[in-house]
């Protein structure tokens, strides 16, 4: 513990970015990301950090603008919440069809209405299927460590594909923590200046956000979601190099206590150390649970999932947002009941709507769920702890 | 696991307070955490701030229910709500208030402290911000950090003419907090050790 320093965690994010050497820097200041915006304004100011900022008038305009710089060669950075991605959604379909290489960070709060600042990840959803590579971190650390890790992942040749960091809102961006910070020359070598190979330059012209004629939008849809399946290999390339770095070893689902589990919860974000505790407390008990962490959302680490939920009777997943109307309960449930479809044996699906615009979810909240579960008085979809 | 909730009015400084002392336990190569209350932040409204320190890694994040100290910026918030709420039998409240720490034990045997810590922001920090001085009383009153690691906090954060008053601030509450009768505090030397009691 020597080697960390307490930082608020959107600080240690800001920092990650600087280390980045990032070049531009275009944000609107939305809570809960304010403070992100307002560290990487003072270190362009102070001279601590060589990159335009630029105080856009919105959201959308923060990503064209990106996507300009992008376009012509530049390390660019973003980052929002809630209603700043709804303005900016026009646009977060574009980059990933230019292939530009932009990393966003999300500090995930809940969309309104009603109007909330608090912590869910209905903002996230609401982006699902715009192609984007995403990620999601359980803490500060996390959060530090996949700035570079997503330049890292983003910029690869092989990729060249937008990454989104979720963080959740007040729950991480303004929790102060012991953080290690990983040195400037460190970062550099690990993530060397951006050269692109295509840009936007007067001397040599090439297209950018081609008009599509429905002859060929399939064939660009298509080659689009390929390229996101291809980047999973050099998704596990970029957290192994980290890891060579920094002894920090991270996957596409992370797992705890699976090992002869027979009911496992399903987490993505900060939750999931929540639900480790309740793990760690249900297994002194003697219950066989366990906990399966979905790191990387987009492309969906199918194989990785299916591997770590082994023989598992059910599953206990928490959506952390609503999919009204839906068949197959909250975002993340429906996905994973789609994915089980196929399997012989497959395990029961619970599925808890929790933590909903920044209520409370404690160690408690998932012993509850768990007992539920077992019991069989749960349903299979279900939002915990709702009145009325 | 040592948990300290902090209440105080927005501006008064109680979720500085929390990030300090989980800096200061960060500093002596603990573990600690340190939140606010998550909301629309406003001058004036009352503020909660949390802080965990522990020698494990810890993995909490949610609000603290039972607290093992409560510390009290503003006495005025005890007519608005139970600023005590959760906290054990045998936990410190350390509150800012120019009464006898007597006063406020009437609600239980707790372990009160009371510090004139607006005085002293006053008169050092020329400013009604209590959150470095109510830190002195609690190096005094609870066995969890020592001084010299809260005064590296603050000299890690604030300029030397605003670190230097704040330690000030943080000595002279140290030396007057006032402790509820039958209790002892901690003596002043085992009080300045890098705090043991977690």
């Amino acid at each position: 513990m020597r080697n960390h320093q307490g930082m608020e965690v959107s600080f240690a994010a800001a920092e990650a970015v600087r280390l980045c050497n990032v070049d531009v820097v275009a944000a609107y200041p939305i809570t809960p990301q304010t403070h992100i915006v307002e560290r990487l304004s003072k270190y362009v100011a102070d001279g601590k950090m060589d990159a335009e900022f630029v105080p856009v008038e919105s959201e959308h305009s923060a990503l064209s603008l990106c996507i300009g710089s992008s376009a012509v060669g530049a390390r660019s950075f973003t980052c929002t919440s809630s209603q700043g991605l709804a303005l900016m959604n026009e646009i977060v379909y574009l980059v990933p069809a230019l292939r530009l290489p932009i990393v966003m960070i999300l500090a995930n709060r809940s969309l309104s209405g009603p109007l909330s600042i608090w912590n869910d990840h209905s903002d996230v959803m609401s982006v699902r299927d715009t192609g984007w590579i995403q990620l999601f971190a359980e803490n500060g650390q996390e959060v530090f460590d996949h700035v570079m890790i997503a330049y890292k992942i983003a910029e690869n040749e092989n990729v060249l594909l937008p990454v989104i960091i979720n963080m959740d809102g007040f729950i991480l961006s303004h929790m102060f923590e012991p953080i290690e910070l990983t040195g400037q020359e460190a970062v550099n070598t690990y993530l060397p200046s951006y050269r692109p190979r295509f840009i936007l330059h007067p001397d040599r012209p090439v297209t950018m956000g081609a008009y599509t004629m429905p002859t060929l939008f399939t064939e660009a849809k298509k080659a689009q979601e390929e390229a996101l399946l291809a980047s999973y290999p050099y998704i596990l390339q970029a957290w192994k190099d980290w890891g060579t770095l920094c002894g920090r070893v991270y996957h596409p689902v992370e797992t705890y206590y699976t090992e002869g589990a027979e009911t496992l919860f399903v987490t993505m974000g900060s939750i999931g150390e929540t639900a480790g505790e309740a793990v760690r407390l249900l297994r002194e008990q003697g219950q066989k649970a366990g906990l399966v962490k979905l790191r990387l959302w987009r492309p969906f680490p199918l194989e990785d999932f299916l591997r770590e939920i082994g023989s598992a009777q059910r599953l206990i997943v928490i959506d952390r947002a609503l999919s009204p109307g839906g068949p197959g309960g909250g975002p993340v449930a429906g996905e994973i009941r789609a994915a089980l479809y196929n399997r012989e044996n497959r395990p029961q699906v619970f599925n808890f709507i929790a933590g909903l615009g920044g209520r409370e979810v404690t160690v408690g909240s998932f012993q509850e769920m768990f007992v539920s579960s077992v019991s069989g008085k749960a349903s299979g979809y279900q939002i915990f702890g709702v009145r009325g | 696991m040592q948990e300290i909730r902090f209440h105080g009015r927005g501006g008064q400084g109680a979720v500085t307070s929390a990030e300090f002392l989980a800096q200061a336990a960060i500093m002596e190569g603990k573990y600690a955490r340190a939140f606010p209350s998550f909301g629309a932040e406003r001058r004036g409204a009352p503020v909660t701030a949390y802080c965990r320190i522990s020698r494990k890694p810890i993995y909490l994040r949610s609000v603290i229910e039972n607290p093992n100290i409560v510390v009290v910026l503003d006495s005025s918030l005890f007519r608005s709500f139970d600023v005590a709420s959760g906290l054990s039998e045998d936990g410190i409240l350390i509150i800012n208030s120019t009464n006898d720490p007597a006063s406020f034990t009437a609600k239980g045997s707790r372990r009160v402290v009371t510090v004139d810590a607006s005085r002293i922001a006053l008169d050092l920090l020329k400013l009604p911000v209590t959150n470095t001085v109510l830190l002195g009383a609690l190096v005094r009153a609870a066995d969890i950090i020592s001084m010299d690691s809260l005064a590296m906090a603050i000299k890690h954060r604030f300029n030397e003419e605003m670190a230097l008053h704040n330690i000030l601030a943080l000595e002279r509450a140290f030396q007057e907090a006032a402790f509820a009768p039958g209790w002892q505090p901690l003596l002043e030397e085992s009080a300045m050790r890098e705090g043991g009691g977690i």
